[in-house]
C-alpha cells in the first residue's frame, strides 16, 4: 500500500473512535457553554434569558473562587510532592532484593483498587476520626491530644487521602523504571566515588526524568477533577477550606441550585484544566522524545 | 604503587562457592590477563579485587594495605566494564570528569585534566556529545578516559573488548598496550580470548570452575602448561591429548602434542590415518587427522596439493616437544619433553 493510502486507511480506522469522543465531549461542552451565557436558576424558574458575561463576573468575584484556585493548587501540589518523594522511596526500597518482595510489591498496589469514595470514608471513619480513629489512639497512647483531622487541617487532610491512593500508582512507575537502570552503570559510579546521595542525584534521578513527568502527567489531571473525597469527608468546609474548584462548581448548580453560575465555573475550570495541559504536555513532549 | 596481592581469597554466592582459594602476587606496573572459559568466575575474582563484592573468607592487599572491606573508592582502582558504562545523560565531558568532581577537585582543575585526557585519547571534538552519539570504539575510549583522570594506581578491564567488531578489536587492543607502556600502572584484563590473554599479557593467570590453574608469563604457559586444562586453553588450535598404548609407549596416562609439531608424509612415519577434513587458511592449512584408533589429530603445515580429504598419510609428532600427562591430568616433568 502507498503511503498516501495507508495514511487515508488508518484514519478511516480512527475515524469512528474519533466520532464517539466528539459526540461525548463536543456536545455537552456546547450545552454547557451555552447554559453559562443564561440565567437559568432552580430555584427561580421566572428568571431567564441571555446573560452575558454576568454569569462569569458572578463567579469570577466571589471570593470562594478565588480560594477554591488557591486549594486546587495546594491539593495538586501537595499530592504530586508527596507521591512523587514517597514513591522513589518506596520504588527504592522495593527494587532492592529482600524477602517476600513478590508479595510486598503486591501489597503497595492494594490502594489503588480501593474505591475513592470507600477509601475517604475509611480514612475519615477509621483514621482520622477524633474519637475513635486510629490515629486518635495512637496519639492517646503517647500521651498526646487527638487531632480533630478534618475540622482542623481539612485541606492537609484531603491531600493525605489522595496522596495515599495514588502513591501506589507512582510506586509502580517508579519501581518499573528502576528495573531498567543498568547495574554496571551504578557500579561503576561506586568505583568513580559516588556516595549513595550522589548516585541518587546523578544517576538515578536522571534516569528517572521520563517516569517523574508520567506520574506529574497523569496524577495532575486527575487530581485536578478530585470531588468524592471532599465530597464524604469535609465537604468543602469548614467554611470553603477544602473546595477545589470541581467543588465550588458542584455547590453553586445543585446547593445553590445556579445552573448558569455553575456552567460559567465549569468553563472556567476546562479553560484552567487545558492551561494545564498544554504545559504539561509541552514538558512531557521534551522529556520524553529527549 | 599499584602491587595486588590476594591471600586464600573465597567468594561463595549461597551455597555456590565461584572462588574456592585464591592466591595471587602481581607486581607493581605488571599487565596481568585472567583467561579461562565462560563462567569460570574472572569477572568474580575482577569485581572482588575492586570492591563490588565482598568476600567471603581471605584478604586483598593493595600496595601491602589490607583493603578486604575498604569502599571501591577508597583502592585507588578504576574499572572498565563490559557495557562501558557511561552515564546516559552526562556528555563525554562531564562522563570523564565525574570521578574528579566526586573527589570534590576544583573546578578549574577539572577542566585542565579532562582537555589533557580527550587530548591523550582523540575525544576532544566529542566532549559535548553524549555516549549515545558515540560510535563503539569512541564509547571505548571514554569509559577509558573516565578510569585514567583519577590517577589511579591500577585498572581493572572487564572483557572491555568483546561489543567490538573484529577489526576495532585488533587496534583498541595495541591502544590498550600502548596505554600500558605509557602510564606504567598495574593492570588486570579478563577475556576469554586467549588470543588476546598472549599478545597482551606479562604474565598470564589461567582459571578453571575458580581455580588459578597457573600464574605465568605467556611463553612460559606454552612451553611448560602445569597441567592438560591450560596446555589445551593456551594455543590455537588446540593441543592433542592421546591416551592408551601410544601415551604408555611415552610413560604417561595422556600424552599432548601441540599441532605446530607434527610432521608429515606419504609414505613413512610413526602413525598411520586418514585425512578427515582439510581447512586452508591461506598461510597455512589445518588438518584433521583420524588415527587408526578412535583419535583425531588435528596438525597444521604449509598449503600442500596432496593432502585432501580420504587420503592416507603418515605423521610423526617431534619427540622433543611431546608433553606427559598423569592421570590427574599434572604435567609429568622428565626427559621427553621440550625445555
Ligand atoms: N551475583 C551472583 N549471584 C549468584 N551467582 C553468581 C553471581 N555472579 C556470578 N555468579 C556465578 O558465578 C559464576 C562465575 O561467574 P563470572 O565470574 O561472571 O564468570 P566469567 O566472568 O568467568 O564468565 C557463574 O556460575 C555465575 O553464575
Ligand atoms: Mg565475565
Amino acid at each position: 500500500m502507498s503511503g498516501y493510502r495507508m495514511k487515508r486507511a488508518a484514519r478511516l480506522a480512527l475515524a469512528p473512535s474519533v466520532a464517539l469522543l466528539i459526540v461525548g465531549m463536543i456536545v455537552p461542552l456546547a450545552t454547557t457553554l451555552w447554559l453559562s451565557f443564561r440565567y437559568y436558576n432552580l430555584m427561580n424558574p421566572a428568571l431567564g434569558g441571555f446573560a452575558g458575561l454576568s454569569n462569569y463576573e458572578f463567579f469570577l468575584t466571589d471570593p470562594a473562587f478565588a480560594q477554591a484556585i488557591v486549594n486546587t493548587i495546594l491539593l495538586v501540589g501537595g499530592v504530586l510532592a508527596i507521591t512523587v518523594a514517597g514513591g522513589i522511596l518506596l520504588g527504592l526500597l522495593f527494587d532492592q532484593p529482600m524477602w517476600g518482595r513478590g508479595m510486598a510489591r503486591l501489597l503497595v498496589i492494594a490502594p489503588f483498587f480501593v474505591m475513592p469514595t470507600v477509601s475517604a470514608l475509611v480514612w475519615k471513619n477509621m483514621l482520622m476520626h477524633p474519637g475513635y480513629g486510629i490515629f486518635a489512639w495512637v496519639a492517646m497512647k503517647l500521651g498526646l491530644s487527638p487531632v480533630e483531622w478534618l475540622s482542623n487541617h481539612p485541606l492537609l487532610s484531603i491531600i493525605l487521602i489522595v496522596a495515599w491512593q495514588w502513591l501506589p500508582f507512582a510506586t509502580l512507575i517508579f519501581l518499573t523504571a528502576l528495573q531498567s537502570l543498568d547495574h554496571e552503570q551504578q557500579e561503576a559510579a561506586r568505583m568513580d566515588g559516588a556516595g549513595p546521595l550522589d548516585r541518587l542525584v546523578y544517576i538515578i534521578l536522571p534516569h528517572l526524568g521520563r517516569a517523574i513527568t508520567v506520574v506529574i502527567l497523569m496524577e495532575t489531571i486527575f487530581i485536578l477533577a478530585i470531588f468524592a473525597e471532599i465530597f464524604v469527608t469535609t465537604s468543602g468546609g469548614p467554611g470553603y477550606a477544602s473546595t477545589n474548584l470541581p467543588y465550588l462548581i458542584y455547590v453553586q448548580a445543585l446547593m445553590q441550585f445556579d445552573v448558569g453560575a455553575a456552567s460559567a465555573g465549569a468553563i472556567i475550570a476546562v479553560v484552567l484544566a487545558n492551561i494545564v495541559a498544554i504545559f504539561a504536555i509541552r514538558l512531557a513532549g521534551r522529556n520524553l522524545t529527549a | 604503587m599499584g602491587s595486588i596481592k590476594l591471600d586464600g581469597l573465597k567468594k561463595a554466592f549461597g551455597s555456590q562457592t565461584v572462588i574456592p582459594d585464591a592466591n595471587l602476587e602481581i607486581a607493581d606496573g605488571e599487565f596481568v590477563v585472567f583467561v579461562g572459559p565462560s563462567g569460570c568466575g574472572k569477572s568474580t575474582l575482577l569485581r572482588l579485587i575492586a570492591g563490588l563484592e565482598e568476600p567471603t573468607d581471605g584478604r586483598i592487599l593493595i600496595d601491602g594495605r589490607d583493603v578486604t572491606h575498604a569502599a571501591p573508592a577508597r583502592r585507588k582502582l578504576a574499572m572498565v566494564f563490559q557495557s562501558y558504562a557511561l552515564y546516559p545523560h552526562m556528555s563525554v565531558y562531564q562522563n570523564i570528569a565525574f570521578p574528579l568532581k566526586m573527589a570534590g577537585e576544583k573546578a578549574d582543575v577539572i577542566r585542565v585534566r579532562v582537555q589533557e585526557v580527550a587530548t591523550s585519547l582523540d575525544l576532544l571534538p566529542y566532549l559535548e556529545r553524549r555516549p549515545r552519539a558515540l560510535s563503539g570504539g569512541q564509547r571505548q575510549r571514554v569509559a577509558i578516559g573516565r578510569a585514567i583522570i583519577r590517577q589511579p594506581a591500577g585498572f581493572l578491564f572487564d572483557e572491555p573488548l568483546s561489543n567490538l567488531d573484529a577489526a576495532l578489536r585488533v587496534s583498541m587492543r595495541t591502544e590498550i598496550s600502548e596505554l600500558h607502556r605509557r602510564l606504567r600502572s598495574t593492570m588486570i584484563y579478563v577475556t576469554h580470548d586467549q588470543v588476546e590473554a598472549m599478545t597482551m599479557a606479562d604474565r598470564i593467570a589461567v582459571m578453571n570452575a575458580g581455580r588459578i590453574e597457573q600464574f605465568d608469563t605467556p611463553l612460559e604457559l606454552y612451553r611448560r602448561p602445569a597441567n592438560m586444562f591450560v596446555a589445551g586453553f593456551i594455543g590455537s588450535p588446540k593441543m592433542n591429548f592421546i591416551e592408551g598404548a601410544r601415551a604408555r609407549e611415552y610413560d604417561a596416562r595422556t600424552i599432548g602434542i601441540r599441532p605446530e609439531a607434527i610432521d608429515w608424509s606419504i609414505d613413512s612415519g610413526k602413525w598411520r590415518g586418514r585425512v578427515e577434513r582439510v581447512e586452508h587458511l591461506g598461510a597455512e592449512t589445518v588438518v584433521h587427522l583420524s588415527l587408526d584408533t578412535a583419535d583425531i589429530l588435528t596438525f597444521r603445515t604449509p598449503l600442500d596439493e596432496r593432502l585432501v580429504a580420504g587420503r592416507t598419510i603418515h605423521v610423526s609428532p617431534r619427540e622433543d616437544s611431546i608433553y606427559r600427562f598423569d592421570g590427574e591430568g599434572r604435567a609429568i616433568p622428565g626427559p621427553k619433553r621440550n625445555p
